[in-house]
């Protein structure tokens, strides 16, 4: 679909739309992907809507109901503070899906202007970049983003800030290697001919063909930061308390174990759900869109 | 490029990573908001410290100097295996380093060996029966295991193994006991990745001619699988178990933390809890250099294993 006839001719919602297309393809015949889709389009409404359904505050404290199994009144039981667990898992999704999309919007902005570079200028540059890539994935990446989030300060916003600061490697080697195959075809070197300038040249005729590995990457990458974030959370470096975040709600429950299971059962749950829905949907949009690229993104 | 050429351009490319890794590991200091010394002291002394006694302080730890200055001899110390001492205990780092090292190498080995056994069987079984029941449910498994957040694992296997059944011990080190639920839960998400790995390495080896040729030789399916296509296929598994050093060490921190394991990770999360900078300096050095090592290491094995490796074509 990337030919210089078809990229000069298609608008960029033409092309959206036939990547619709392939992917509603995509879904009707493949069932996990399918599955994968559904989990998320729920978690997004229940994160967008949930909280507005629910009546109850989820910081809210009833001490008089304290470590209830799970009824009718709270399904999902209560902590330690009388608080629903339910409502905080609802709010909590809210944290998880707001933090996955804005530091995987920040990586791949990052990473694909670092690989567009790269790739298209070549030379120096390009070894700098990729040595500076390099020395990122000298770390691992969620030892890194502990060090980093911890010296900042402990909150949600340097987590966000650490985790998009170790993650945007993938995108540049990726949008790097596809332009450096690109570069080299007859339609870009005609392009340049006629003297369309560089920056359109990058983004009418290079970024196309970056668009779909990308998109693969990142909803595989979403699930991939939410486990981070909730990981970095637990151990105390996120979301403090009382904010109903997943990984902060599992590391409450510690201490109560024996007495109320459900406390660290239901955010594991809620993690588990969420990452293997992105999972189930990144791998069948990778069949769809980007069927040569095998390699999984199996960092932080 | 000869295989030479390669080795020198690779032992050189690591060194520039090397430098970069000590420029950042040194800088992480200087990435706390305000002024590092003051902000040390207050969480040393618990109140607002004077003008003096930041002064002095700085002097003491040499921040007063030339970032350029300080990082020189930050470098030479480091060189010569001086990674400084803790802010709290006046204890060497590179002690503490020693003394909480192998109950993580314990883990991480233990964990590697679980995930092992789980996958290579697995993966090989996926893939010789590609497409029915086994294979898919060895991938449905493998899809949740990738999913799971191993530190609520780690919960689960404390509620069902530890308390009501009272198996093993809850947390902490002693015996081969207190290793098995640790291990386990940090295994489990790696043998889901390297189940995949040792599947899709399989089933590229069972397509190729070869295993085809020894088939129509009419020998044995099972040797042909065994013998044949396994070998072939493990090549790449190898490589790649090699470098899942990071996935193994950044489960590690948390893995510790669920159990209370007075490993690398423990000590590194109170480091920095404590801003003792240079046991956090340390560790993050001691880990970026083994892990650049290990991919030096893994890369210049595989080429030598396998001649059909393009020299210098895995670098793009």
């Amino acid at each position: 679909m990337s030919t210089v006839d078809e990229i000069e001719q298609t608008t960029p919602w033409e092309r959206g739309v036939a990547t619709l297309l392939t992917v509603w393809r995509e879904l009707r015949s493949n069932p996990l992907a399918l599955a994968g889709a559904i989990i998320v389009a729920v978690l997004g409404v229940v994160a967008i809507l949930g909280p507005a359904l629910i009546s109850q505050d989820p910081t809210a404290q009833q001490l008089g109901y304290r470590l209830q199994s799970p009824s009718l009144a709270h399904p999902f039981g209560t902590d330690h503070l009388g608080r629903d667990v339910l409502t905080r898992i609802v709010y909590g999704a809210r944290y998880s899906l707001g933090i996955a999309l804005a530091v995987t919007g920040i990586r791949v902005f990052l990473g694909t202007v670092v690989g567009l570079i790269a790739g298209y200028v070549g030379g120096f540059i390009d070894e700098a970049l990729m040595r500076l890539v390099d020395i990122q994935l000298a770390f691992p990446g969620l030892i890194l983003a502990l060090v980093v989030a911890g010296v900042l300060g402990p909150s949600l916003r340097n987590v966000m800030i650490a985790l998009a600061i170790v993650g945007w490697t993938t995108y540049a080697r990726v949008v790097r290697s596809e332009v450096l195959s690109v570069r080299e075809r007859e339609y870009v070197a005609a392009a340049r001919l006629v003297g369309i300038p560089t920056h359109r040249l990058l983004t009418r005729h290079l970024l196309p063909s970056v668009v779909n590995p990308v998109l693969v990457i990142a909803t595989l990458n979403l699930g991939t930061v939410v486990l981070a974030t909730a990981g970095l959370s637990f151990i105390g470096l996120g979301a403090q308390p009382p904010t109903p975040e997943w990984g902060t709600m599992l590391a409450e429950g510690r201490a109560y174990l024996r007495r109320a299971w459900w406390i660290v059962n239901a955010p594991g749950i809620a993690i588990m759900l969420t990452v293997l829905g992105f999972n189930l949907l990144g791998d069948g949009l990778r069949d769809a869109l980007d069927p040569t690229q095998q390699t999984r993104v199996e960092e932080v | 490029m000869s295989s030479t050429q390669y080795l020198l351009y690779r032992s050189f490319t690591s060194l520039v990573v090397l430098v970069g890794v000590s420029v950042i590991t040194f800088g992480l200091i200087h990435l706390t908001p305000g002024d590092p010394a003051k902000t040390i002291l207050i969480q040393q002394t618990d109140q607002p410290p004077t003008e003096e006694a930041v002064e002095a302080f700085r002097a003491e730890l040499g921040l007063d100097r030339p970032i350029p200055v300080q990082y020189a001899d930050w470098v030479t110390d480091v060189l010569q295996g001086d990674l400084g001492s803790s802010y709290y205990s006046d204890r060497a780092v590179t002690e503490l380093i020693l003394q909480h090292l192998p109950a993580t190498i314990e883990l991480a080995v233990a964990a590697m060996v679980i995930a092992l056994a789980i996958a290579i069987p697995t993966g090989v079984l996926s893939a010789v029966h590609r497409g029915e029941e086994i294979d898919i449910v060895s991938q449905l498994g493998a899809l949740i295991g990738v999913s799971m957040p191993n530190f609520w694992l780690g919960y689960l296997l404390i509620i069902v193994f530890a308390l009501y059944l009272d198996l093993f011990p809850v947390a902490g080190t002693g015996g081969l006991s207190h290793l098995v639920l640790p291990a386990i839960a940090l295994g489990t998400g790696m043998a889901a990745i390297v189940t995949r790995l040792v599947r899709t390495s399989m089933l590229e080896v069972i397509d190729r001619g070869y295993v085809d040729m020894a088939r129509s030789k009419g020998l044995d399916e099972r040797i042909v699988i065994y013998k044949h296509a396994f070998r072939n296929a493990l090549l790449p598994v190898i490589t790649v178990v090699g470098l899942q050093l990071g996935f193994v060490l950044n489960g590690a921190v948390v893995i510790e933390i669920v159990f209370q394991r007075p490993g690398l990770g423990v000590l590194l999360v109170d480091a920095i809890f404590a801003r003792d900078y240079p046991v956090v300096q340390g560790i993050v050095l001691v880990i970026a250099v083994t892990f650049v090592a290990t991919n030096l290491a893994v890369d210049l094995a595989y080429t030598r294993l396998d001649p059909r490796i393009e020299i210098g074509g895995r670098s793009t």
